[in-house]
């Protein structure tokens, strides 16, 4: 008989985590639990100056305290060919500064030190005379005529801009605006943010003279990413490199690039032949490694009388910071920015972007987000907001009129994109319910009547989950495919290992039960591993919510090639022709006979005692796949608020959150992932953010200025679920890691603008802050930009 | 040469003070030798080998180092080793016993009220600490009492969620004895 | 973060960590709660020669009511001592209700009141009661002990008026000489934020009437806001009616000294400081008919 598949812990089942069992007992296996005989530890020396010639660097002092076993600057990286490296976006970055320092927090020297006491009293010992230089913290300033030239390192760059770049139909979008009875405008600008993950980033560098072997433990979601990078930068081979993931405290995209401290540390190693560990202190993390957003976004859109859209045009200006080292495809400069407007059905529309390089913090990482698709769609549902308003239409029914319609599939949007599937309307209307919206109106207007505002914002988005497909998507040239080996042991038990690399997602739990839904072994006989670049086959790791749209893929794939191997053993042991073999979960019987049958567990005994003749022994098989399309998730949000007149604090009343990202693996894991990113978009709609001032110093450098919010702000939310499964993936999963986080700032931001609008206020940037919101109540103004730094 | 690292370290040499201290953790008497500057958090992780108790900010802000000290929740990233004389120490690694989860690590997990694990072990110290002194908590207790410690992955939710189990679990677990 | 160097001492008697204060002449500091001064250490913005624990000193741990209600803190009660206090509730309701909202809840079974007092942090919640209920700190140092009123205490951002031998070993508040009344509000981005403004209000209620009103805040300037002598020339003598609410709201407001930055404008902070004093007064007010 077949097995129970919610019993084996298979699909649909909301299987208890089992990576759990080390975390609640503090047997997690972070970095820095990681000690090697004989470790050093490595400290960094950072500019306090955002914008700074060096003039010299004396480290004689930091030399002479006991303990200390090295000291690097830019000139010993140098004589190494070390003191720049590549980004993923083909710029370079400085390892340890050369011959200025670009932003508040950049590498300038590192010492190397019995304890991390001792190299932190050393570096306080090295002495950097800096000639200071105009320092830039924003495009403008950055775009400006006779502006300081942040990258005089490079050729052929005379000015700090990093491109412009452009995608769409302009002529069309043209004739759009002329046709168009209302136009609509918005700008906006997402504030900096940063993942900050708890657990800030380091590693471990092990170098063994002797084999010439190197090993590196590494905070990093793409282990074989950065195998490839250190052999590239340290020119050490490939197949001498070993790096290892371990346990990550969180990514959310930081953990994605390759940073200073990693190279340092791996050279600090080759040099001292002793293990040197680095890990980074929380200040550090913030200030020097890779952010998110800080975008200006500005649009425009064409609308006929009865609400249909028939255009849009958008202008992006972004602020990479020093160093253009966004992490995302090759193709696309300003990362998938033209998902916008995905899920409406737009004909026509343009999209123009300029990059420029300030004196901050490089970065520009997708920060929970597949490549800026979270500006993309916070972008779309603010413009939405604006235009509906402007027409004097009802903000849901503005959506669902332009929404695409579960017949359109597959739908090709004006930039290009290939949305296969989706139940959009029905989506709206079991949010609409759930928040008890056909109401909502008339409660408003009671509740104004005695002096209380409240709100409902809406937010919607399809995004593009998963990259990639080769044709379109790379980094550094390496095509985003993905791949898993399963190996079944003789008992029928088994290991997997993927290129992704979990940090928190739960693949230990829920790749094993894809395995159980392909081949009936229950989860629990199926033991997991990622992150190590000596066993898992090549990967491209963990962001952009493409684990279960690639890699689980693979591991369905490669499920199924065991399945395909395991047909012909049973064809064999029941002495019939492959042709009469059928399958149920766990078991090929003989068609027609149905009690006639073998399980998958003696297939696999079988495979390494008793297979047919000619048979290549073993029951394993590597996976790599390349997905044809993106996986297609969508989003509806609503949220409902209430915002004191008197102070411009706002409270969550209500927040329904309806989600379809397709078959899903494991109801509770999707739940958990959906509620994480509302959190983060309710931190990034109301009080998380970097801002600088004009001398370049981040404000938002530790937890006292950067602010994450607790229990306490956190709001509840009320999760529904939709399921159109996707038409592609072997399984019919979507991505829905970064649903949330996406779609989910909008929401709220909407909220807060319905419940004051009567003012005649159209905008608030994020964050919004109590004291913008009472701004804006009392004056009608919009309120846009950072909040200012100190206003003397 | 602050001793906990002391497998590696050269000679100190006469003018680094140690100062020795004893201090019960998860009811074991450690005896050891340490320089004043020396955070608790490093002490338990480095030199004891309990990396269950994580450091995630510095600023005391995140949580993620909570002990419980003679029975009150701390953050160990801002307390010194040294303080420790002669107190009692719990860290996470005290919670289970050999054979059985305590109730708040089972609630944790029937919940799923962890993602990466890293602010787990001082949720949970926090979540002993509020359930010692309040067994039947509201939501609302939970989430102030909790409010200490940062999470960056579950949104809370199931955090709470976790708490309420196990208080529940607890409740009845006396209920049985009594 | 790692501290740079120090020597640390753990006296067990007041008289031994006096002398070690004498000894050192200013390079040691007393280490209490930690949970301000720790932190500093790890950034390295304090580096002392010698830290002087005082958590080993008995007798410093109590808070108590003496006959006549006044409220004495010992150096080592902690916050979270006053927020579960017993005693504090009726006779000493502005101490009681800012009690929850100081820092956050694990950094408050560490951190003292009287500690935090010292660090003279013009944000910080305490010294704002102290000042608005009239408290004293007193110093013990080699000459015997002396008090010292609250406003005379805090002499400056992180500065306060302790000799470099001396300890702040207790904090007395006065008790109401009729019904005791008052409230903490504080406006605060999420737990644990410097606050963007608090407000501190301590009435003494004889009957429907204010006997004696005080009022400190936080956040709004340079230093802890003296603005006593504001609210209680709007309340002294009368009852809480609307109108007196709002004219001491006002006059509160005018005392507070905002500066404009990225938690909002002086003219937000000024308008918080009214609202608060304002909420404070009303509920009271609400409490009083309700009670009646």
């Amino acid at each position: 008989m077949s097995v129970d598949e919610i019993k084996i812990g298979g699909m649909g089942a909301s299987r208890r985590r089992v990576e759990d069992n080390r975390f609640i007992r503090g047997k997690g296996k972070y970095v820095d639990d990681v000690v090697l005989p004989g470790m050093l530890h490595m400290e960094i020396l950072r500019a306090d100056v955002a914008h700074a010639r060096i003039k010299s660097i004396d480290t004689s002092a930091a030399w002479e305290v006991p303990g200390v076993r090295l000291v690097l600057t830019g000139e010993t990286m140098a004589a190494r060919n070390l003191a720049w490296m590549p980004t993923l976006s083909y710029d370079t970055q400085a390892v340890l500064a050369t011959d200025k320092v670009r932003f508040q927090g950049q590498e300038v020297a590192a010492v190397i030190a019995d304890d991390p006491y001792i190299a932190k009293d050393a570096c306080a010992k090295i002495v950097v005379e800096y000639e200071s230089l105009p320092v830039i913290v924003n495009p403008d300033q950055a775009a400006a005529p006779g502006a300081a030239l942040i990258r005089d390192d490079k050729e052929n760059q005379p000015t700090n801009k990093i491109f412009d770049w452009e995608i769409g139909d302009k002529a069309g979008t043209d004739r759009a605006f002329e046709e168009a009875d209302v136009i609509s405008t918005i700008d906006l600008h997402y504030p900096r943010s940063h993942p900050s993950p708890l657990e800030p980033c380091g590693s471990i560098a092990d170098y063994d003279r002797a084999t010439g072997k190197l090993t590196v433990y590494m905070t990093t979601q793409a282990p074989h990413i950065i195998r490839a990078a250190v052999a590239m930068v340290a020119e050490l081979p490939e197949h001498q490199i070993r790096i290892i993931s371990p346990d990550l405290g969180g990514g959310f995209g930081n953990k994605v690039p390759v940073y200073p401290g990693y190279v340092i540390s791996i050279l600090a190693s080759i040099l001292t032949e002793r293990p040197v560990k680095w890990i980074e202190d929380k200040t550090g993390n913030l200030i020097s490694t890779g952010f998110g957003r800080d975008v200006y976004l500005q649009g425009q859109m064409a609308l006929r009388k009865d609400g249909k859209i028939l255009g849009m045009r958008m202008h992006t200006i972004s602020d990479h910071g020093a160093f253009f080292s966004d992490a995302q495809p090759t193709k696309f400069k300003i990362g998938l920015m033209h998902s916008t407007f995905a899920c409406y059905d737009v004909p026509a529309a343009h999209l123009t972007s300029t990059g420029y390089y300030t004196n901050k913090a490089p970065g520009g990482v997708a920060y929970r987000c597949s490549f800026r698709v979270t500006e993309a769609m916070f972008f779309q549902e603010r413009m939405m907001h604006a235009a509906a308003n402007d027409l004097g239409m009802d903000q849901a029914e503005f959506r669902r009129v332009n929404l695409v319609k579960d017949d359109m599939f597959p739908y090709r949007t004006a930039f290009g994109f290939l949305t296969d599937s989706g139940q959009y309307d029905k989506c709206m209307q079991v949010g609409m319910e759930a928040i008890g919206y056909a109401t909502f109106k008339e409660e408003q207007e009671e509740a104004r009547k005695r002096g209380r505002l409240l709100g409902i914002g809406i937010s919607t988005m399809t995004e593009p989950l998963g990259a990639g497909n080769s044709r379109e998507y790379d980094i550094l040239g390496i095509k985003m495919f993905d791949s898993a080996e399963l190996r079944v042991h003789m008992s029928g038990k088994a290991i997997l290992r993927t290129g992704a690399k979990t940090q928190g997602q739960g693949h230990e739990t829920t790749w094993a039960q894809i395995v159980a839904h392909e081949l009936g072994i229950p989860a629990d006989d199926i033991v997991v591993e990622e992150g190590d670049t000596d066993t898992a086959p090549f990967g491209m790791g963990t962001y952009a919510s493409r684990s279960t749209p690639v890699a689980g893929a693979a591991v369905a794939m490669a499920a199924r090639k065991v399945r395909a191997k395991a047909r012909k053993i049973a064809a064999h042991l029941l002495e019939v022709s492959e042709e009469d073999i059928e399958w149920e979960l766990g078991r090929f019987y003989v068609r027609g006979n149905h009690d006639r049958g073998v399980t998958i567990q003696d297939c696999a005994l079988a495979a390494y005692s008793n297979m047919p003749d000619g048979m290549e022994p073993g029951l394993e098989n590597v996976s790599y796949y390349d997905p044809p399309n993106l996986t297609w998730p969508f989003a509806a949000y609503f949220c409902k608020v209430e915002v004191d007149p008197a102070t411009g604090v706002w409270d969550v009343l209500n927040f329904v959150a309806v989600d379809d990202c397709g078959v899903r693996i494991n109801p509770m894991i999707v739940e958990g992932q959906v509620m994480g990113g509302l959190t983060e978009a309710y931190a990034m709609a109301n009080m998380q953010y970097i801002t600088f001032d004009e001398a370049g110093n981040c404000i938002g450098s530790n937890y006292m200025d950067y602010l994450l919010p607790t229990a306490w702000e956190t709001p509840g939310f009320e999760l529904h679920e939709v399921v159109t499964p996707c038409p592609h993936h072997p399984i019919g999963a979507k991505g829905v890691g970064e649903c949330a986080t996406v779609a989910g700032p909008a929401a709220f931001v909407n909220a807060v603008m319905n419940a004051i609008e009567h003012t005649g206020v159209r905008n608030i940037d994020m964050p919004l802050q109590p004291n913008r919101v009472f701004e804006a109540l009392q004056t009608g103004q919009d309120v846009s930009g950072m909040p200012p730094v100190r206003v003397e | 040469m602050t001793s906990l690292y002391n497998e590696v370290a050269a000679d100190p040499g006469a003018d680094v003070p140690t100062r020795r201290v004893s201090i019960s953790v998860n009811g074991e008497k450690r005896t050891v030798d340490v320089e004043p500057r020396l955070l608790l958090a490093h002490l338990l992780r480095q030199g004891l080998g309990l990396t269950g108790t994580h450091t995630g900010c510095d600023t005391t802000n995140c949580g993620a180092c909570t002990v419980l000290f003679d029975g009150r929740p701390i953050k160990s990233c801002t307390m010194l080793a040294v303080q420790a004389d002669g107190h009692e120490v719990e860290t996470v690694e005290g919670l289970a016993s050999a054979s059985e989860l305590h109730p708040i690590q089972e609630g944790f997990k029937e919940c799923h009220g962890l993602q990466c694990g890293y602010c787990t072990p001082g949720m949970m110290m926090a979540t002993k600490a509020l359930l010692e002194k309040n067994p039947d908590p509201t939501e609302d207790e939970v989430r102030w009492a909790l409010s200490g410690n940062l999470c960056r992955c579950t949104g809370y939710q199931n955090i709470v969620k976790s708490v309420l189990w196990a208080a529940e679990k607890m409740r009845g677990d006396e209920g049985e004895e009594a | 973060m790692y501290p740079s160097r120090f020597a640390y001492e753990a006296p067990t008697s007041l008289a031994e960590a006096i002398a070690i204060l004498d000894r050192n002449g200013g390079e040691a500091k007393i280490l209490a709660g930690g949970q301000s001064l720790v932190p500093m250490l790890k950034l390295r913005f304090a580096a002392p020669g010698t830290l002087v624990d005082i958590n080993n000193i008995p007798g410093l741990s109590d808070h108590w009511l003496d006959k006549d209600g006044t409220l004495h803190i010992g150096a080592l009660v902690r916050h979270e001592d006053l927020e579960f206090s017993t005693i504090i509730a009726d006779s000493h309701p502005t101490i009681a209700a800012a009690a929850e909202l100081v820092a956050d809840p694990i950094v408050r079974t560490r951190g003292t009141f009287v500690g935090s007092v010292c660090h003279a942090d013009p944000q910080g919640d305490w010294a704002a009661t102290m000042v608005a209920s009239g408290g004293q700190i007193i110093a013990q140092g080699p000459n015997g002990r002396r008090a010292i009123d609250v406003r005379e205490f805090v002499l400056g951002p992180f500065t306060n008026a302790l000799a470099y031998n001396e300890i702040a070993v207790e904090a007395v508040i006065p008790a109401a000489t009729g019904t005791a009344k008052g409230g903490y509000l504080k406006l605060e981005r999420r737990v644990g934020d410097f606050a963007t403004a608090s407000v501190a209000v301590n009435l003494d209620m004889h009957g429907d009437t204010v006997h004696r009103a005080g009022c400190a805040l936080a956040g709004v300037g340079g230093r802890t806001i003296d603005a006593n002598d504001a609210i209680n020339g709007a309340l002294k003598g009368k009852a809480l009616t609307p109108e007196n609410v709002e004219a001491a709201a006002d006059a509160v407001a005018a005392m507070a000294e905002p500066r404009s930055d990225h938690r909002g404008s002086a003219d937000y902070k000024r308008h918080i400081v009214k609202t608060f004093v304002s909420r404070i007064l009303t509920n009271i007010a609400n409490s009083e008919q309700k009670a009646a």
